[in-house]
């Protein structure tokens, strides 16, 4: 297999009039990976893979596929193919011819487009449906179908744009192992936006936080989630919870807030020892329990509610009821400064 | 819960059955009963009789008037739909804001705040003989003579139709592709449709419904009239309609009957074809 191309954005911007949509990002995404751009609603990673598409034009900056600069392209000339959030099957036309379009139009003749698409059909498990219309197929067989189309032109790059989202749970959770396996099977890029932190722990090689247009972190999963960048990416993610530094006494290096996962928290009932370095003392505020652990969420005066995620063990050990006092502590080293 | 009693439920389809009883059902069995009927040139007399059928299908000035009405029929079906569908689609796709939408849609009702009759006789003094586009054109030297099959012949009567009824074509059309997903002709661009292959691929066949409505309007209207050809024709061209109009201005109402049947029977075939052809049901 040839050589993938990595993708690289230089400085991209996208403006509406006066609002800023994309605010002049830069990311290089290196060849063969999964690729999540991850943010609430409005962060500008839809946005930004319609510019990529080529579905969008960009307002500023360049958007590189290997050596090629692929601003100005349009979408079919680019390279990429994009898998659309309500999978844009056409109608009117059964899966075969649905995945044989962008065949058909190129002039390829019937005979041989069929013969393609029902292949790739035959790749995401979808031969057996290859007559039928997309009314007539579930959620999850209509991405399939989307999916093959998307791949019939043998992009070096797809987009997906939050193709999950129209699942319910359960599909969501096969279908993201599918679409991984897939990834992995063809050794290309997929750039994948969604707003789920799961969806992209699970799946990305690469997680790209985006909040208002910008990129608040880029970096492998486990990283981000060790070393969120910034507030507001500990606070997205979850798991975390962020604190003035002047609480937690961190060192005098970095930001005005620090991080400290929630399940690196303990909580003991009662107010006995002294409110020291690593501790602090509030009320237990709700006990959830969640199977093999326990969300613990607590008021401390002056801060917005933490949480410590407990194993059951570690709870039944030193059980706490909703109201009653309590006292959370943390090792030095669980406490994490964040940039900004 | 009880099961509602079956007269209960008689009761409730009654009125809509009255009403097309008395208003479908009987006017159109009394147009068949009469089909039959003698008559001379004082009265109507009741009988069953094939006659009136015999002298319509067998006289050469039946097939040639049917034959005129379905040509005007034709040219004005493929006129109004190829404004139509082009309004209703500049209409759809490229005007962006709804606001402009609604408002150039309003503007394409304009010519209904006011009658047919009214808006027909207007074309009078546009194209008559010394009207404003003779005139006009004398004027700008680019003909000697006066047109003269600008009024009073096929012309004016299609153009006649094309203006009252085009919009009966625009208003189902544009429905259909209001419903298409815009999506989808992102996704005919992702794969590398242009313009014309997405029309011709993706907007073109799920408009259908919407143009097989359209069609039914404008096809059945333009077979069942009268008035226009009349007054756009000056009486030089004729239809089925006027065809009946006359045979009643000479009391001879079986022999109008049987043609009207007739020309139910034909509009009755065209729609079933049209509806073999598409499924419109999904759009209602």
């Amino acid at each position: 297999m040839a050589k993938q191309p990595d993708i690289e954005l230089v400085s991209l911007t996208k403006r509406y009039g006066e609002t800023v949509a994309v605010d002049s990002i830069g990311l290089r995404i290196p060849a063969g990976s999964y690729c999540c751009l991850l943010g609430p609603s409005g962060c500008g990673k839809t946005t930004t893979l319609r510019m990529i598409a080529g579905h969008e034009e960009a307002s500023e900056g360049d958007i590189i596929l290997g050596s090629e600069n692929i601003t100005g392209l349009p979408p079919a000339a680019r390279g990429t193919a994009m898998m659309f959030q309500s999978y844009a099957l056409f109608p009117h036309l059964d899966c075969t011819d649905n995945v044989a379009f962008s065949l058909k139009m190129r002039g390829i003749d019937k005979e041989t487009r069929r013969a393609r698409a029902v292949e790739m059909l035959k790749r995401v498990h979808m031969e057996a449906y290859a007559g039928r219309l997309p009314a007539q197929l579930s959620g999850g067989q209509q991405q399939r179908v989307a999916l093959a189309r998307a791949l019939i032109t043998d992009p070096q790059v797809l987009l997906l744009d939050e193709p999950l989202s129209a699942l319910d749970p359960f599909l969501r959770i096969r279908m993201r192992e599918e679409l991984k396996s897939l990834q992995t099977r063809l050794g290309i890029s997929f750039i994948h936006v969604t707003h789920s932190q799961d969806e992209a722990m699970a799946l990305a090689d690469l997680v790209v936080v985006m909040n208002g247009g910008r990129i608040e972190q880029a970096a492998p999963p486990r990283e981000v989630f060790n070393r969120p960048a910034s507030a507001f990416v500990a606070k997205f993610i979850g798991g975390h919870n962020v604190l003035p530094a002047a609480v937690a006494r961190a060192g005098a290096g970095g930001g005005p807030f620090v991080a400290i996962r929630a399940d690196r928290l303990s909580v003991q009932p009662g107010t006995s020892g002294e409110a020291g370095v690593t501790s602090l003392q509030g009320v237990a505020r709700s006990v959830e329990y969640l199977g093999s652990t326990v969300q613990v969420g607590i008021d401390v005066t002056g801060l917005e509610t933490l949480s410590a995620t407990l194993s059951e063990a570690r709870f039944d050990a030193s059980p706490v009821r909703p109201g009653e006092p309590v006292t959370l502590s943390w090792k030095p080293e669980d406490v994490h400064v964040l940039g900004r | 819960m009880s099961r509602v009693k079956s007269w209960v439920t008689y009761l409730q389809v009654a009125p809509l059955a009255l009403v097309f009883l008395l208003f479908l059902i009987v006017p159109i069995a009394t147009i068949v009963v009469v089909s039959f009927f003698d008559y001379n040139t004082t009265q109507i007399i009741p009988a069953f009789l094939l006659q009136n059928y015999e002298e319509l299908l067998l006289s050469p000035v039946t097939w040639r008037t049917y034959q005129q009405t379905i040509q005007f029929a034709l040219i004005t079906w493929a006129l109004t739909l190829g404004i139509g569908f082009t309004v209703a689609y500049f209409v759809a796709f490229h005007v962006r804001s709804p606001t402009m939408q609604t408002v150039l849609f309003l503007i394409c009702t304009i010519p209904f705040w006011t009658s047919n009759v009214i808006r027909m006789i207007s074309w009078i003094p546009f194209l008559g003989r010394h009207g404003l586009a003779n005139t006009t054109l004398i004027n700008l030297g680019l003909i000697n003579e006066p047109l003269e099959f600008l009024l009073y012949s096929d012309f004016s009567v299609v153009l006649a139709y094309v203006h009252l009824y085009t919009l009966f074509m625009v208003v189902p059309i544009f429905n259909s592709m209001m419903r298409i997903d815009r999506s989808l002709l992102e996704a005919a661009r992702d794969a590398g449709a242009s313009g014309w292959q997405t029309l011709v691929n993706v907007i073109l066949p799920l408009c259908k419904p919407g143009i097989a409505i359209g069609s039914i309007f404008v096809v059945t209207i333009v077979m069942g009239d009268f008035v226009t050809v009349r007054m756009m024709s000056g009486g030089l061209s004729a239809s089925v309609g006027l065809m009946m109009a006359n045979a009643m201005s000479l009391l001879q109402y079986p022999a109008a009957a049987a043609n009207a049947v007739i020309l139910l029977l034909l509009v009755l075939f065209i729609v079933a074809a049209m509806m073999r052809l598409v499924d419109i049901r999904k759009e209602l």
